[in-house]
């Protein structure tokens, strides 16, 4: 049978994955950490330790700060030195938390050994409460908190839950060692997470390229005692991690625009995430740590890092050797959708899943030409958009059709820039033109909102 | 054949004079009254269609400026006073004289004064790149340099001086239209009084980091001392959040606070003469002296009040 991907556009990157036989490694404490409050989709954390507070490893130190947030914890034990702005990947100022390094004393209740634990909680309240005290966020990229993605709202109903282990960008390999490396812990996370849903039935969605992940995750399930979750092999094909595209490849089914997952019964987790949300019930554990892949052609030693969160970047490349003389770009994340770091200080967030070193020639942009019309980008959009109209649109300015020709769906993968043989910046377009309309759409909604309210 | 021709000319003519009625009917029966005022006004207006005035263009001015009741909302930044003198005119309405204003560059982080942190590759567009990050500099708050606000002026104001990196108004085109205020993502050109004889003081700076983050990003940051807030006799610096901003409508263009300020991030333009900052500085300490002695004087009679 021919494996499935996802129906619409999409390309096929060289996968890269350089350094895909680099075993998790812990990195070493840095002396200072730096904790920011807004590591997720939603309201910023508040704060909730004051200078000079001790502090030890998985501590609260920030509270939710609204529904749509998440707790943030003590990645090390310490001293809180200072709560104020520091730059951030992107240069801009966030709150963070300055924790000095005092040895590594972890919070009583907290099981740090690496016994598997297999038997889950049976109240599910219980487990949703863990999982939000844990911190735990969606560690595929869009860090939006996990426990509002598991309380579906009413009427609508989860009929299938999806692990994404697609890890389609090219270069990161963290998802696929966690596969390799803690792929009990992952299944059962997923079972937790089945459990939660309503014990609806689990997939496991692996990309082909990584076969090792593929047979040690079916070993993993039929050594474990939980029913409904299977492995899905899955063609190679970017953006397959992607939410939509990802339920279209395993289920055939295709989210409306606007719409949510659950909106045709699908929940999608990531692995990483499935991983935190074992740790948070099983273990106590919030997330303190995860998986960062450095990389890149012209960084001369690969690795996956176990990192805490708020290590400063400077802190694991100069651990590994500094930066190379003929790395020109450094992205956090993947080259598809990764972003360029301006600020080599900025410290790590929950979401950071890698640090890819480019040299000049990899990551230099071709002169822009002009459009003939070939289409390769309508075809390519895996959200069947059509890129080159809506570049037009937004260099007319013009948010009424940018809204009709469904901006606001662009998942911003990058598939648009990649195909297009003028090297035209589409998506750096379109992403203005999506944050356009999506301010139309919520300022939209926010007086409706209050339109009901003063009906009331 | 002549009688063909002469029923094709009878039917086509009564054919047109029936149609032309009907036309006639019809537009009288739909016409519309406009106020005739508003092509009065409309041809007072400069005819640039710059929308400065908050409005879609000259005409759309002119037909809110005869519903409005009277002229305190609009106001035609291009034409100025002029124009608003002939507009009130037509319509017969009172108008305020407003100060002339212009376009100001509140950033002075030439390539020289504000080192490079890494390459920028992407979109020329201000606007793209300030979605992306804070900029090529270590300045988060500065000019990026792609010059959204110079292709946004349609009177050949702006300009991108290319040795600093900053755009560079011409005061003579700018009609304070405000286009570029708009087109600035990081709110670095604000609409100020052009002043007595254009001479006007203003903070070049919009950095609100702490002294020394500004000061390592920029030499010619405003690094929020507050020398020229403590110095100034007429209230006209506000002084919030590391940054200080100078009131045009209270500035009294004495200069000292340009004197005072430790990275020269305060401007005077247009001055006669150029600033001599050790006399000032002498004045000023001389104004100390005396306020301390006056203070000296004034104690002893309180405490044996008190």
């Amino acid at each position: 049978m021919a494996k499935r991907t996802f129906s619409i556009g999409g390309v096929h990157p060289h996968d890269n994955k350089i350094s895909r036989g680099c075993r998790i490694e812990p990195l070493p404490l840095p002396p200072a950490v730096y904790i920011s409050v807004a590591q997720h989709i939603g309201a910023p954390a508040k704060p909730v330790v004051a200078v000079g507070d001790k502090v030890k490893v998985g501590q609260v130190v920030a509270e939710q700060g609204g529904f749509v947030s998440a707790f943030i914890h003590s990645s090390v034990s310490g001293t809180v030195k200072s709560i104020g702005p520091r730059k951030d990947l992107a240069g801009n100022p966030q709150t963070c938390i300055e924790i000095a390094v005092e040895g590594d004393e972890w919070l009583e209740g907290i099981d740090t050994s690496d016994t598997l634990v297999t038997g889950i909680p049976e109240d599910n309240r219980a487990i949703l409460e863990k999982i939000r005290l844990g911190g735990v966020v969606g560690l595929g990229g869009a860090t939006f908190p996990t426990h509002v993605k598991l309380s579906p709202p009413p009427g609508s109903q989860c009929e299938r839950l999806i692990i994404n282990g697609c890890e389609c960008e090219p270069y990161l390999t963290s998802d696929f060692r966690t596969l390799l490396e803690k792929g009990e812990q992952v299944v059962v996370g997923a079972a937790i997470l089945k459990q939660v849903l309503g014990n609806v039935p689990c997939t496991i969605g692996i990309e082909e390229n990584k076969p090792e992940a593929i047979a040690h995750i079916r070993e993993v399930i039929a050594k474990l005692p939980y029913k409904d979750i299977e492995v899905m092999p899955l063609k190679m094909r970017y953006p397959q991690g992607g939410e939509k595209q990802l339920i279209d490849a395993v289920m055939h089914r295709q989210v409306g625009s606007g719409g949510l997952p659950i909106s045709v019964g699908a929940v999608v987790q990531n692995v990483a995430t499935a991983l935190a949300v074992y740790d948070a019930v099983q273990k106590n554990k919030p997330i303190v740590d995860n998986s960062v892949t450095v990389t890149g052609e012209c960084f001369p030693k690969q690795a996956n890092l176990l990192v805490r969160v708020g290590t400063p970047l400077s802190y694991i490349i100069d651990y590994l050797g500094g930066v190379p003389a003929d790395a020109a770009k450094v992205i956090s994340g993947g080259p598809m959708m990764g972003r360029a770091i301006a600020n080599l200080d900025a410290a790590t967030v929950k979401g950071t899943s890698a640090l890819l070193f480019l040299t000049e020639a990899q990551t230099r942009r071709k002169p822009q030409t002009r459009c003939i019309r070939c289409g390769k980008c309508a075809d390519a959009c895996p959200m069947g958009l059509e890129p080159f109209l809506l570049n037009r649109l937004v260099k007319a300015d013009d948010v009424e059709q940018l809204e009709a020709n469904a901006a606001q769906d662009c998942i911003e993968c990058g598939c648009c820039l990649y195909s297009c043989p003028a090297h035209i910046p589409l998506l750096d377009n379109i992403r203005m033109g999506k944050g356009a309309v999506m301010g139309v759409i919520r300022a939209r909604a926010a007086a409706a909102k209050a339109v009901a309210e003063a009906k009331k | 054949m002549v009688n063909i021709i002469i029923w094709t000319v009878a039917v086509i003519t009564v054919l047109g004079l029936v149609l032309a009625l009907v036309l006639y009917l019809v537009a009288e029966k739909f016409k519309v009254v406009e106020d005739p005022r508003i092509d009065e006004v409309e041809k007072a207006m400069p005819g640039a269609n710059c929308g400065g005035c908050g409005f879609a263009g000259c005409r759309a001015f002119a037909e809110a400026a005869v519903k409005a009741p009277d002229l305190d909302n609009n106001y035609c930044p291009v034409g100025g006073n002029d124009v608003m003198a002939r507009v009130a005119a037509i319509l017969g309405y009172e108008v305020k004289a407003k100060a002339p204003q212009v376009a100001v560059v509140r950033c002075n982080g030439t390539c020289q004064n504000r080192p490079k942190t890494n390459d920028y590759d992407g979109v020329a567009s201000c606007k793209v790149k300030a979605a992306l990050y804070s900029g090529d500099t270590g300045c988060s708050y500065g000019c990026l340099g792609c010059g959204d606000c110079a292709a946004a002026c349609q009177f050949g104001a702006l300009s991108m001086d290319l040795e600093t990196g900053l755009p560079v108004v011409d005061e003579a085109k700018c009609t304070a239209c405000g286009a570029c205020v708009k087109a600035c993502p990081k709110h670095i050109i604000e609409l100020r009084n052009k002043g007595p004889r254009g001479m006007r003081e203003f903070v070049s700076c919009v950095n609100h980091d702490k002294g020394p983050v500004a000061k390592k990003a920029c030499a010619a940051a405003c690094i929020g001392c507050g020398i020229c807030f403590k110095t100034c006799i007429h209230g006209a610096i506000v002084f919030e959040n590391n940054l200080a901003y100078i009131d045009y409508a209270k500035c009294k263009l004495c200069r000292e606070c340009e004197a005072v300020c430790p990275t020269g991030a305060i401007h005077g333009v247009n001055f006669p003469k150029p600033l001599d900052k050790d006399a000032v500085k002498a004045r000023i300490a001389e104004r100390k002296k005396k306020a301390a002695e006056a203070a000296a004087e004034v104690k002893p009679v309180e405490t044996k009040e008190a």
